[in-house]
């Protein structure tokens, strides 16, 4: 289960960018994954439950951005969104493409900040 | 009271390890190392084909050492290390896969300049070691033809990451009723073009072909700086 070394990467980025920016607390986070990242969702969410708490990141919210896996289509010529990862050919044209555009990525895209170190203080 | 506000990070949530592993990676190929990192599921024969390949390279007067990790025991670096050449077993102690920093602690004390061709035989799991670039200028996924046709189709993710996909333990091929060609189908369906190698460890066959993918690659390092899978990963 290597979503836990992610999760952990993702609170030390997370608080590394709150504390740049004068956050006490980070209400709530956005990442943005492709079927291509390997990350098995849930397994991240478990996992960032678990690591988040006692530090700025206790009580935050995981939010999903997802990410389609694209590759360019040379017959085409122009990007085309695959509907799966078992068959890498256009879907338009069957051409046959290994060029991924997208649909790796596993990035930390927002995070949502306030200056309280408490909800309620 | 000021309000929350939301903060643009678009960050690599894997930075750290892939800024390191492209700093190691600068480093072998400055040194004209060809490092390759071996993935597949366990029991594929990892161990065995990387033991016939320090020999081999070993013979032929190239210098050769070898990572290996594994949750538990030093087993493989002892099988490995009866090649003659230097090996380093990483214990992860229950971590499923190999990171840039574990392998880097790993050649502390080893001089780069020694060697021509560095193995990482990373953990035997075909999902999680994908995600973690070791500064690798090659990555095999390995696939043996006691596994079934299909691993291609159900770890898509470690087929695309990869350079090679490596056909191993193929003298058990006609007794495990192996299917070669939807096995190469399957490959090609999840990685349109993808290079394909076999190799039996135990007779010695396609072994050749393997020893000069291995030295183009290291040609190609050292001509050019870079190989194909520089390019894939910590873009």
């Amino acid at each position: 289960m290597h979503e836990l070394s992610i999760a952990n990467s993702l609170v030390e980025i997370a608080s590394e960018h709150a504390r740049a920016n004068g956050g006490q607390r980070i209400l709530a986070i956005t990442v943005r994954v492709g079927p291509l990242s390997c990350v098995h969702k849930s397994a991240l969410e478990f996992s960032f439950d678990l690591l988040k708490q006692g530090t700025m990141l206790e009580g935050a919210q995981l939010k999903w951005l997802d990410v389609p896996v694209t590759v360019f289509c040379p017959t085409c010529e122009r990007e085309v969104e695959l509907p799966g990862i078992q068959r890498f050919r256009c879907p338009e044209c069957d051409t046959p493409s290994g060029d991924i555009r997208s649909g790796r990525e596993l990035d930390l895209e927002t995070i949502e900040i306030c200056q309280q170190a408490t909800a309620d203080a | 009271m000021i309000e929350p506000r939301i903060l643009e990070v678009r960050t690599k949530i894997l930075k750290k390890n892939d800024e390191l592993a492209r700093t190691m990676r600068a480093h072998f190929v400055e040194a004209d190392v060809l490092v390759t990192n071996l993935v597949s599921s366990p029991g594929t024969g990892k161990t065995s084909l990387l033991r016939e390949t320090l020999k081999r390279l070993l013979d032929a007067g190239e210098k050769v050492a070898a990572i290996v990790g594994d949750l538990e025991t030093d087993n493989d670096a002892r099988r490995l290390a009866e090649s003659g050449a230097p090996v380093r077993q990483i214990m992860t102690h229950g971590c499923c896969h190999l990171e840039a920093d574990m392998v880097q602690q790993h050649l502390t004390g080893w001089d780069l300049a020694d060697f021509d061709y560095l193995f990482i035989e990373n953990v035997g799991n075909l999902v999680c070691p994908t995600s973690w670039d070791l500064g690798e200028s090659v990555r095999i996924a390995l696939l043996s033809v006691t596994e079934g046709e299909d691993k291609p189709l159900k770890y898509p993710g470690l087929f695309n990451t990869a350079d090679v996909a490596l056909i191993t333990k193929t003298d058990l091929a006609e007794p495990c009723e192996f299917n070669r060609e939807l096995a190469l189908k399957n490959i090609q369906a999840v990685r349109p073009g993808m290079s394909v190698l076999e190799t039996s460890a135990k007779t010695g066959d396609g072994m050749d072909d393997w020893i000069n993918y291995l030295k183009n690659m290291r040609e190609q390092l050292k001509a050019t700086g870079n190989t194909v899978a520089a390019n894939n990963r910590s873009r």
